[in-house]
């Protein structure tokens, strides 16, 4: 089961040793962690995905409120949020196989970013499951480089107070 | 207002936070508060090594009730402290250390007697804090005081880089803090205190599971009226001995592993178990799944962490122990639990807590606890280090109030008791203060004999020298077949070793010698120390196997 925490903590240094150093001391696992400024500039949001059932979900939650900057913690709602992922994929290609991809990277909405003589680099950004498909099939072309942010993700419709 | 450099603003703060005694070791990066020092009222007591300042510090804290403060330069001397600060850690005592740093323009470049010493303590602290502009300085300590003592306490280490002690700023003591992720819950729900008097008044065969956070809360009258107004029986952790009197016919003294036969057996039968501040710890529950099985539970701790984190409760409070017990009193019906009562007494007499006593000259370790209890009529506070002298000080002494007994639980750090008990003595200068020792925890930090020399700090020392890192031996005997690796350590002369320090010491190995040695050691007016052979192979009993469930208890 994995659950996507946002959490906002006051921007002092070390805060993210601190998260990060937590997760690893009291044994639980982490999916993925994002880490970026907010509207305040003295507050950053974090997105944490965690992998867990319910009572270690409470611990996280828990422990994590116990970090003296971690200010508030709410576990998203997965059928109510908006969840996005970024990654960079290079593909490697031939001049003939340049234009299957693109046509898969427009089924995908993904944009082609950089072109080189064996390559190309495509950009894309939607949940885990779009980019892990778009993965998949990219996979054939054989991938040379991948980078992918994480997930990020807000409640929608009010602000989460 | 008055214009102060680094070293001097902190005094100030100490001052504004009622602080009158620190504990350190000075070196180059904190030599300018050090400086600060010299000109102050502050009393300052030097130790022989950081671990041993920062468990004074500790012991301070548990005695007095105040914030325990330790100083240590940066380097070598934070990284001495690291033990120190893991153990008042895992036992919610209250510090505020500070650590001097090299200078803000040279930290991250390997400079001389650099460690990062916030990233080293980050999982062994409450919270901790760099500071490099002395701006930041007063309103640090103050945050740092207020994390320390408020909701669940714990060490804040302070980080100073060596040109905040010595630039020079206005000093304006901040009157309040501000830290928005920092608010600790002090007031029990309501709500789940009906719960909890409901479940209370219907139980028939109620328990009370008393630890730490009670002697914390400073609960002792409100326990005392929990246990008197509806006769609920009362176990207590290692951490919480004496928060009710031990001599009562209600008090079942400790539970878990090395705790007594009735106190254990009572956990198996009890139908609501009542934990007051207690964080069952698997030293006390033995197999999870068996502890209290056929109870509900009612969980009463401020750190909302604590609860269900190893057991499912069935009624949580959150909150600080003296203010639940307090709104939860009235709603308690007198009773009297007929049935249950004389269940316990039965539970008492049918399974006391004894040990092989015979006629001949040696010594035994329960005997010396028992006389000494005697001899101070059992208001002295114990110290103890760690091992098996630490489980039968435990077991063999009535403990008549809070901080009376002062142990290493959590981390169960050797070389604690003795700096620990130098501490304590500071922090209650009227108290008879005894350590008991191992012969082998007491050399971990047995430089601490010369800060005890030094202050004329009157502990009493008493070595239950079995030649033997017995705790671990007895472990080899139960579950490794008697093959004791590396559990034999050869004693060194502690007389001789009284002798260097200029401290009082005697030695003894025959039993009809223990009355006058006692006497004469804690009637000397100084520190003393006397070492006490007793047979290399005692056992602590009864004994609960690691891992097993309170109803397998060995001996006893
Ligand atoms: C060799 C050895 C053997 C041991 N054997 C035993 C044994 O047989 N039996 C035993 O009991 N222990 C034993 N221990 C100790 C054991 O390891 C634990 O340290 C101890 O059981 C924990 O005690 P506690 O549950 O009271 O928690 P503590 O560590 O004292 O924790 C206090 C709890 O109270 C809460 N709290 C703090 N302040 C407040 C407040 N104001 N209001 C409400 N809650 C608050 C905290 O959040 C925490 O949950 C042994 C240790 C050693 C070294
Ligand atoms: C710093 C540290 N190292 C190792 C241990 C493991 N340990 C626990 S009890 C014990 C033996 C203690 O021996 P001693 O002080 O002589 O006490 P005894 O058990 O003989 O009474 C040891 C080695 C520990 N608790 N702390
Ligand atoms: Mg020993």
């Amino acid at each position: 089961m994995t659950h996507i925490l946002s959490v906002s903590v006051l921007n002092k240094p070390g805060v993210l040793t601190r998260i990060a150093g937590l997760f690893s001391r009291r044994n639980f696992n982490i999916e993925s962690l994002n880490v970026g400024k907010t509207e305040n500039p003295e507050i950053s949001r974090m997105t944490i995905v965690v992998k867990g059932d319910e009572k270690v979900l409470e611990q996280v939650t828990k422990q994590l409120h116990k970090l003296i900057n971690v200010l508030k913690i709410t576990e998203l709602d997965k059928n109510s949020i908006v969840e996005r992922d970024l990654i960079l994929i290079r593909v490697k290609c031939t001049r003939k196989q340049r234009s299957e991809i693109i046509q898969i990277a427009d089924t995908f909405r993904a944009q082609i970013v950089d072109v080189a003589p064996d390559s190309l680099m495509i950009e894309a950004t939607g949940t885990e499951d779009k980019l892990e498909a778009l993965t998949e099939l990219l996979r054939d072309f054989g991938i040379a480089e991948f980078v992918r942010t994480g997930t990020v993700a807000l409640s929608r419709g009010q602000a989460s107070k | 207002m008055p214009k102060l450099n680094g070293g001097e603003i902190i005094i100030e703060s100490l001052k504004k936070e009622n602080v009158d005694v620190v504990f350190g070791y000075p070196g180059g990066a904190v030599i300018n508060l050090y400086d600060a020092l010299y000109n102050s009222k502050m009393k300052h007591y030097l130790g022989r090594h950081e671990q041993g300042v920062i468990h004074a510090a500790d012991g301070y804290a548990r005695s007095s009730g105040k914030v325990g403060v330790c100083i240590a330069t940066s380097g070598p001397g934070g990284t001495n402290l690291v033990t120190g600060l893991a153990n008042a850690q895992m036992d919610s005592i209250p510090l505020v250390a500070f650590t001097g740093q090299v200078s803000s323009s040279l930290i991250g470049k390997d400079a001389f007697q650099e460690a990062d010493i916030t990233g080293i303590s980050l999982p062994v602290t409450k919270h901790n804090f760099l500071v490099t502009d002395i701006k930041d300085l007063a309103r640090t300590i103050k945050e740092a005081f207020y994390i320390a003592r408020t909701g669940r306490p714990g060490p804040v280490l302070i980080d100073l880089a060596k040109d905040v002690t010595q630039a020079v700023a206005e000093f304006d003591y901040p009157d309040q803090v501000n830290l928005p992720g920092y608010r600790p819950t002090f007031e029990g729900h309501k709500l789940q205190i009906n719960k909890a008097a409901k479940a209370i008044n219907e139980a028939k065969k109620p328990l009370l599971y008393v630890g730490g956070g009670a002697v914390i809360s400073g609960a002792q009258s409100e326990i005392r009226q929990m246990v008197e107004k509806a006769k609920i029986p009362i176990t207590t952790t290692l951490m919480a001995l004496g928060i009710y009197p031990e001599d009562q016919d209600l008090a079942l003294e400790m539970l878990g592993m090395h705790g007594t036969q009735y106190a254990n057996k009572a956990t198996l039968e009890t139908d609501l178990l009542i934990a007051v501040g207690a964080r069952f710890d698997d030293r006390v529950t033995g197999k999870l799944d068996e502890f209290a099985a056929q109870a509900d539970i009612i969980q009463i701790d401020i750190d909302p962490a604590e609860i269900g984190k190893n057991l499912d409760v069935e009624v949580p409070i959150v909150g600080d122990v003296k203010k639940v017990l307090k709104e939860l009193l009235p709603y308690i019906k007198e009773k009297e639990n007929g049935e249950w009562q004389q269940r316990i007494k039965e539970l008492k007499e049918k399974y006391p807590l004894q040990y092989e006593a015979d006629e001949s000259e040696t010594i035994k370790p329960q005997y010396i606890m028992e006389e000494i209890d005697k001899y101070t009529k059992g208001d002295a506070t114990i110290v103890t280090e760690v091992g098996q002298h630490q489980m039968w000080a435990a077991q063999f002494h009535k403990y008549k109030k809070p901080r009376q007994f002062i142990t290493s639980g959590g981390l169960g750090t050797m070389g604690y008791g003795l700096p620990a008990a130098i501490g304590a003595q500071i922090g209650q200068p009227e108290e008879k203060v005894v350590l008991i020792a191992g012969d082998g925890s007491i050399q971990m930090n047995i430089q601490e004999l010369g800060t005890a020399q030094a202050y004329n700090i009157p502990v009493k020392i008493i070595i239950f020298n079995n030649k033997y890192l017995g705790m671990v031996r007895q472990w080899q005997e139960f579950f490794f077949d008697k093959r004791y690796s590396s559990t034999k350590i050869p004693a060194p002369d502690f007389v001789k070793m009284g002798d260097a320090y200029g401290i009082w010491s005697k030695s003894i190995d025959q039993k009809s010698e223990l009355d006058t040695a006692l006497k004469e050691a804690m009637e000397h007016n100084g520190p003393a120390i006397l070492d006490v052979h007793i047979p290399e192979e005692e056992n602590v009993y009864p004994m609960v196997p690691a891992g097993a469930g309170l109803k397998d208890m060995i001996g006893g």
